[in-house]
């Protein structure tokens, strides 16, 4: 378990662009209305709403709706509304799917107003839908590959690891169903999950009797089999991501499905997605930073005797590795600066506002931001790093709850990552990559042969503000404040 | 209980022995049972007293009443020609309300049951049904990990024990019934064991089958049918009791399936879905209708649908029927279920399922009844035909004297209270009194978590009436994310419906769905039952923070414009109601 000690369990994804849901968000969706095609957008049901959530779509993609008639229920602040259509036509597609957010005025749905311009309807949900879906949250960034290239280690390791969406027509069943008449004969849960991970169940083995396939067969295909259907969506931009994460992009051999995929994908190529575009571009203007790496290994021992010590307590390990951070940053200003946008200053940023990276069940990305994280103490902390992550899958996040980060981590511990390297988010100082804590064998100061477990840690930095000698006494206060963590409690 | 016996008979012999003695012979015993922790000894002169003070009363009650009209020349002659008053054929909670009700006037009733004093409700239905659902409402919310966080709450891992929620059903169902059989003992209502068979319409046989020493014949100036009903199981499907089972036996909680499938979305389908996924089952409900839960009003049933279906482990068919259905062996084989088209009659599909429960509706239990002795004929589905006055109907459209019927035997309204109900009018009609039952304010609920209820018309039937009598609609709606308590409890999900006229304010409806809902209903059915208007009701005041204010602010919200004087016929006919409504 020496893996998962350090593990931030709800996260756990290079972070390499996180902060491109800036840019991406700048990237608002075209709402271009050709005739033939009109969009469906968010109401605003009252003077106070800002965004809404669809309760239920009364009408599925292909049915004819007519002026005037209701289409989809929205949930407003204060009571459940329904939206009627105010063109006449065809539903070609839905963008928001139940359950989803959507700023006032985003466009939910798209209506066709003949048969003939369905098509249209369906390519513009296919460009804009994930920008107008993802719009409340910060982009889901490159890392995909990253986290779900090698399969998590066994159990303790990661609830249902990132689900990463696979955006890629999902792989046909090789072998899967054992069913003698070839039925799909699933139970109602298994098919929510399903729908919800975006899992075909032609692919999933049925457990159950007679080969009914049940929800945890289907969690099970989700975590195993994701890895091969999420590839091809982030893959592009999985080199400019993390250089270690670039190798493993094409998830080689393992498993029987993941060779299906691979050999659809071989001899294509698929233009980016609006999404992809803007990680890409993101990419390339990290190029214009110079940046340097430093790592240190670091002994967790006393920090995984503390965690458990506190974990009764609801503390998380990442909230205990926030508060670490913060506490190392409070004597070293400059690690939490950023460069001017003209290169000719720094700006020494009041606040410590350690970003960690979360994966969203649909795929995306996002970085919560616990907030002073030097001062505020572990309990809530801890408390507030639950509350994000709840809000942060429900997509309710403000936009300053994102992107206020003024030094990043990123932990990749749970996928028995030893160590890697993360891109320099634009507009900060550094971002720590965390590796897996593992029992190595070490000189120990007494000069014994011991076993401590040890992990990891990899600075990106801006050379621009931050020297080596910077990056390196951050480390050494790190690695004291990890090494002797009771002063954390304080 | 021995003073008891005691005192009856010594005040019966200390009174004149005609019916009036009968008749009150039963209420003193309610005081001595009172007293008879304190005074095991049989009455003392106080007590007596009362009794014959009751005594009195009554007589004057009758003289009153045989003044006003013959009435009391009948009630009197009973004691010479009938055994009875009045006999009830059937002791759920539609006889126990007649009985009660007929004590209560004086009379002197038996009832006779065939299987389990307190029916199909207490023993079999909404009782047992709702200690499961209390059972798991709870389990479901502790394992609600999130709901539970959001009040600051942490629970470890919650478990339950089958077994244990089992049991919890059974010993209520036989509390209660214990309750019932007391509260009839109590009040002098004789019980007699046995199926009953109409000799005439005075008359009646009762037995059990294969026994000599049980049942017997009696006579009663009055007889009221009460049977109840029993859970209908469509054609082609074979009940095993194990893994294709009706309400009967899933209310015994014997196992819990993997994956249920539930045939009728009804409210008892959806009851037990409610406890089934919240044990950790899935459900499939298979609907013949196009839409899930037929019977709601649409916006409150698509509301149901996103609260206590979707977010579920809960999928569904709709527009197919069950045909056929292979009981399969529990953990080794799984039931089959043909589905076929309602419409076009073909095939569909074919689930394959751990346990099918039945629950499309209920048939009345009226064979056995010799209804042909007395000229009634059951219609196709087996329900007694009843005037409005709840009198059974002969095969000649006629009524048939002297013989009632209530509860689900009749089909008008299958709801234990509307049972009780309709027996508390029969008795007030059998008195003379012309009493007809407003079916529509009879209030109903659906006990899952949250409860649905309702009372009066949907907003369709609403909308029909108001195009066909030609008068406004009012449609009043409130949510429960503006409560208060609601939101205090974190249970903000719901709302609150009422249609009414707009003209003269008479509530035509009200629906709920939300926390508490079911008891929440009340204050709008009663105020149907006392054709209270919404202006009557808008100034009465609710405490705060309750549940109650979700009501308030649905009264408060609906706006009645009376006519003009000057406006046309419709209008004025509209006002010439006011009064009566007021």
């Amino acid at each position: 378990m020496a893996s998962s000690m350090l593990l931030n369990k709800s996260a756990g994804v290079s972070l390499g662009a996180a902060r491109q849901g800036r840019s991406l968000r700048q990237a608002k969706p075209t709402s271009t209305t050709t005739a033939a095609v009109k969009d469906v957008f968010m109401p605003a049901l009252s003077s106070t709403m800002t965004e809404g959530k669809i309760v239920s779509w009364l009408k599925q993609p292909g049915d004819k709706v007519s002026k005037g008639e209701p289409i989809v229920v929205v949930e407003s602040d204060k009571a459940d509304m329904d939206v009627e259509a105010f063109a006449e036509g065809i539903l070609g597609s839905i963008v928001v799917n139940e359950g989803e957010r959507a700023n006032v005025g985003a466009a939910i749905a798209f209506i066709a107003e003949t048969e003939a311009d369905l098509d249209e309807a369906k390519k513009k949900a296919g460009s804009n839908g994930a920008a107008a879906a993802a719009a409340p949250a910060p982009a889901p960034a490159a890392p995909a590959p990253a986290a779900a290239a090698p399969p998590p280690p066994p159990p303790a390791a990661a609830p249902a690891p990132a689900a990463p969406a696979p955006a890629a027509p999902a792989p046909p069943a090789p072998a899967a169903a054992p069913r003698a008449d070839g039925r799909i004969v699933a139970t109602p849960y298994a098919k929510q999950l399903a729908k919800d991970l975006r899992v075909d169940l032609a692919t999933v083995a049925g457990s159950g009797p007679n080969g009914r396939i049940t929800a945890s067969d289907v969690e099970r295909t989700a975590k195993g089999g994701a890895a091969p259907a999420a590839a091809p969506a982030p893959a592009a931009a999985a080199p400019a991501a993390a250089a270690s994460a670039a190798a493993p992009a094409p998830p080689a051999p393992a498993k029987a499905a993941a060779g299906t995929t691979v050999s659809e994908l071989r001899g294509t190529t698929k233009p980016f997605t609006t999404l992809q575009a803007a990680v890409a571009r993101n990419m390339n203007e990290s190029l214009k930073v110079p940046e340097f790496r430093v790592s240190m290994s670091i002994e967790t021992d006393k920090f995984d005797a503390l965690y458990k010590r506190l974990k009764p307590h609801g503390v998380t390990m990442t909230a205990l590795l926030a508060k670490a951070v913060g506490a190392a940053l409070a004597s070293h200003p400059v690690m939490f600066a950023s460069c001017t946008p003209d290169g000719n200053g720094i700006t020494y940023n009041e606040r410590i506002n350690v970003a960690l990276a979360v994966a969203m069940p649909d795929g995306g990305l996002i970085t919560p931001v616990l907030k002073d994280a030097d001062k505020v103490d572990i309990y809530q902390l801890s408390r507030n790093w639950a509350d994000l992550v709840k809000r942060a899958r429900g997509k309710q996040l403000q936009p300053d709850e994102y992107n206020s980060g003024t030094f990043t981590i990123s932990n990749l511990g749970m996928f028995g990552v030893d160590t890697f390297d993360a891109i320099l988010p634009p507009g900060t100082a550094a971002i720590m990559a965390v590796g897996g804590s593992k029992p190595t064998v070490v000189a120990t100061a007494d000069g014994l042969i011991g076993v401590r477990k040890v992990m990891q840690i990899n600075i990106t930095a801006d050379h621009r503000i931050v020297y080596g000698a910077d990056a390196a006494e951050f480390l050494q206060t790190l690695k004291a404040v990890i090494e002797s963590p009771d002063q954390l409690l304080l | 209980m021995a003073s008891f016996t005691a005192h009856s008979t010594k005040a019966q012999a200390s009174l004149a022995s005609s019916q009036q003695a009968k008749l009150v012979s039963a209420r003193p015993q309610r005081s001595t049972v009172r007293c008879n922790a304190s005074l095991p000894v049989s009455l003392d002169s106080r007590q007596l007293n009362q009794a014959v003070n009751r005594c009195i009363r009554v007589s004057r009650h009758v003289a009153t009443r045989s003044s006003r009209g013959q009435r009391c020349a009948v009630v009197a002659m009973a004691g010479a020609k009938y055994d009875y008053d009045l006999v009830i054929i059937g002791c759920g909670v539609g006889g126990h309300g007649a009985a009660l009700h007929a004590v209560e006037q004086g009379m002197k009733v038996a009832v006779i049951e065939g299987h389990d004093i307190g029916g199909t409700c207490v023993n079999r239905g909404c009782v047992p049904s709702k200690a499961l659902l209390a059972a798991s409402g709870r389990i479901r919310d502790m394992k609600n990990e999130m709901h539970m966080k959001s009040m600051g709450i942490q629970v470890g891992s919650v478990s339950f024990d089958r077994a244990g929620v089992a049991a919890h059903a059974t010993q209520l169902a036989s509390a209660i019934q214990g309750n019932l059989k007391r509260s009839l003992e109590a009040l002098g209502v004789d019980i007699l064991i046995g199926q009953a068979k109409f000799v005439d319409n005075h008359t009646i046989k009762y037995g059990l089958p294969g026994r000599v020493d049980v049942g017997g014949q009696v006579t009663a100036k009055d007889v009221i049918i009460a049977t109840g009903s029993v859970p209908f199981v469509p054609p082609g499907i074979p009940i095993d009791g194990k893994t294709v089972f009706t309400s009967d036996h899933a209310l015994k909680l014997e196992w819990l399936p993997n994956w249920v499938a539930i045939i009728g979305s009804g409210y008892i389908g959806l009851e037990f879905s409610d406890v089934y996924t919240a044990l950790g089952c899935e459900v499939t409900f298979i609907e013949a209708m196009d839409k899930i839960m037929p019977g709601f009003d649409t916006e409150i049933a698509r509301m149901a649908e996103r609260l206590l279906i979707k977010g579920r482990p809960i999928d569904y068919h709709t527009g197919v029927i069950a045909t056929k259905v292979t009981p399969g062996v529990p953990g080794v084989k799984p039931v089959e279920i043909e589905l076929t088209d309602f419409k076009t009659k073909k095939v569909v599909d074919t689930l394959e399922v751990d346990a099918c429960m039945v629950a499309t509706g209920r048939a009345p239990y009226t064979n056995g009844l010799n209804l042909g002795s007395i000229g009634v004929e059951t219609d196709r589905r087996g329900f007694v035909p009843v005037s409005e006055k709840m009198e059974v109907l002969g095969s000649d459209g006629k009524v048939v004297p002297n013989v009632y019927c209530i509860g689900d035997a009749n089909g008008k309204y299958m709801l234990a209270h509307a049972a009780s109900a309709q027996g508390i009018s029969a008795v007030e009609n059998m008195l003379g009194r012309p009493n007809v039952l407003n079916h529509l304010s009879i209030p109903a609920a659906c006990f899952t978590h949250p409860e649905v209820s309702f009372v009066g018309v949907t907003q369709e039937k609403a909308e029909e009436m108001a195009k066909e009598q030609g008068f406004p609609l009012g449609v009043a709606k409130t949510s429960f994310k503006a409560n208060s308590k609601a939101l205090a409890e974190k249970e903000g999900e719901g709302m609150a419906k009422m249609l009414y006229r707009k003209d003269t304010g008479e509530i035509l409806g009200v629906h709920i769905i939300g926390l508490h809902a079911a008891d929440l209903i009340h204050e709008a059915s009663n105020a149907i039952a006392t054709k209270q208007t919404v202006q009557d009701i808008k100034f009465a005041v609710h405490a705060h923070p309750t549940l109650s204010e979700v009501l308030d602010e649905l009264i408060k919200s609906a706006h009645v414009t009376p006519p003009s004087s000057s406006s046309n016929s419709s209008a004025a006919k509209a006002g010439a109601k006011q009064p009566v409504a007021a």
